[in-house]
């Protein structure tokens, strides 16, 4: 069985034919080539599969695309704007928040569900708001920084 | 992991899953996915069909009726942690609600899915049960109400047969003179109960005049502490009161029924269980006002 699907990513609409299986993740990498999302441990703990479902944050790993018809997905390569960073991207380039790079994409989106939910976090809220995302190179000190110094950025301050 | 082929119908109406679960017998029902989507994944179950009642809007939100609050079974977890009705009436629930994975994960997962699923590690089930939960359930011949005792069966195991949908839950609202809460003992890598324990205590005349405890995580079906509420109920919530209290958990747990794993053996949790039962205890009597 295949179920057409028309879901719409970064702003552009894609319809295709998937198996209900497919988990919207694969969707995204294998289907779009979208490969900025990365897949972790598969299993709903590790965040670095971490979108934003209809403007909110959830783990690809642990949706179908079916369950994702006619939703729109903001992935990290539609998170930037057409010639400039988003404030969350430049303060982890300028307060080197990664090191491999991996949990990058899914700990940007899972900050930006943080911020949506909490312009002006402590750091200990985010560390909560970040709890369901690893960073297997060197810890978080720098990540949290980041997202701080993003949250300042967007609320117009300076950090 | 890909899971094992299987079909996908999308209903519209909890008559149509209905209808789709007799069509289909082999079928699971899919809500957020939380739960189904792993076990897929694992492939410890392997469905024929899918019936997705994710988009049957009569059955999701927090409603008040009639002196009960209602959580329709598709309320998701985020939704549950932030509800101020659910925050002041049922706040253990809600406080739970709020300790589930992470946000990500509380923004798909859902209440009903939750339950239904039944894992014993799971947190909402043991709250339900403290709070005196309702659980209402849909077939293609009707709706029939099951209360929380007789809802959990076992490991994994519910009340909901296999062509029926849970449709809402609903709890007594809270009053004054009333708190409930929840304390957890997450495993520290998958934040699944270990233990889990939640209590609602009443006080009038500065005594307990009510009190229900009940714990997941350490037994395969959530269970009150009888044990615990009977030496509450006419004392002074002291903090002495509540620790000795507490010690009495063991006297509701069935030894042969306690689970262990090769993180928490069933001894360890046996012997830890009365602190998260005291915690419980002892951020519900704070709470009522």
């Amino acid at each position: 069985m295949t179920i057409p699907v028309s879901i719409t990513v970064n702003g552009r609409r894609y319809d295709r034919e998937v198996e209900p299986r497919l988990l919207l993740v694969h969707f995204i990498r294998d289907v779009l080539g979208l490969t900025g999302t990365k897949v972790g441990c598969d299993t709903s703990q590790c965040g670095s599969c971490t979108i934003l479902l209809d403007g909110v944050s959830a783990k690809a790993c642990t949706c179908l695309a079916v369950q994702a018809d006619g939703a729109s997905v903001t992935t990290i390569e539609g998170l930037a704007g057409d010639s400039e960073l988003h404030p969350l991207q430049e303060s982890f380039w300028n307060k080197h928040g990664l090191q491999c790079g991996y949990c990058t994409p899914g700990m940007i989106l899972a900050s930006h569900e943080l911020l949506r939910c909490n312009a002006d976090p402590s750091a200990e809220e985010i560390r909560h708001g970040l709890e369901g995302n690893m960073c297997r190179c060197t810890g978080y000190q720098n990540i949290v920084r980041a997202v701080r110094d993003a949250a300042e950025t967007m609320q117009g301050g300076t950090s | 992991m890909f899971a094992p082929q299987f079909d996908y119908y999308r209903a519209s109406s909890v008559a149509e899953a209905a209808a789709l679960l007799e069509q289909h017998p082999d079928s699971k029902v899919l809500a957020g996915g939380h739960s189904l989507i792993p076990v897929l994944k694992l492939r410890l179950a392997a469905p024929s069909a899918l019936i997705d009642i994710g988009r049957i809007d009569g059955i999701r939100g927090i409603r008040e009726e009639a002196g009960r609050i209602v959580i329709g079974a598709l309320t998701t977890h985020a939704e549950i942690a932030a509800s101020a009705t659910l925050q002041s009436g049922a706040t253990a629930l809600s406080e739970a609600a709020g300790m589930i994975g992470d946000p990500a994960v509380r923004n798909r997962g859902t209440i009903g899915g939750n339950v239904a699923h039944a894992d014993p590690a799971s947190d909402l089930p043991a709250v339900l049960r403290c709070l005196g939960a309702e659980f209402s359930i849909a077939g293609s011949s009707g709706t029939r109400t099951v209360d929380a005792a007789d809802f959990f069966e076992g490991l994994m195991t519910t009340a909901v047969e296999e062509h029926e949908i849970l449709t809402s839950i609903s709890l007594p609202s809270g009053s004054g003179g009333q708190g409930s809460a929840y304390a957890k003992f997450s495993h520290p890598a998958s934040r699944y109960a270990v233990i889990g324990a939640a209590a609602s205590v009443a006080v009038a005349d500065g005594v307990c005049s009510a009190a229900s405890v009940a714990l997941g995580g350490l037994v395969p079906a959530p269970v009150r502490a009888e044990a615990v509420e009977d030496a509450l109920v006419g004392k002074a919530l002291s903090a002495g009161a509540i620790a000795d209290a507490a010690r009495c958990v063991g006297d509701s747990l069935d030894d042969d029924e306690v689970l262990g794993d090769v993180y928490a053996s069933a001894e360890y949790r046996s012997a830890v269980a009365h602190v998260w039962v005291g915690r419980a205890l002892t951020a519900a009597a704070a709470r009522c006002g």
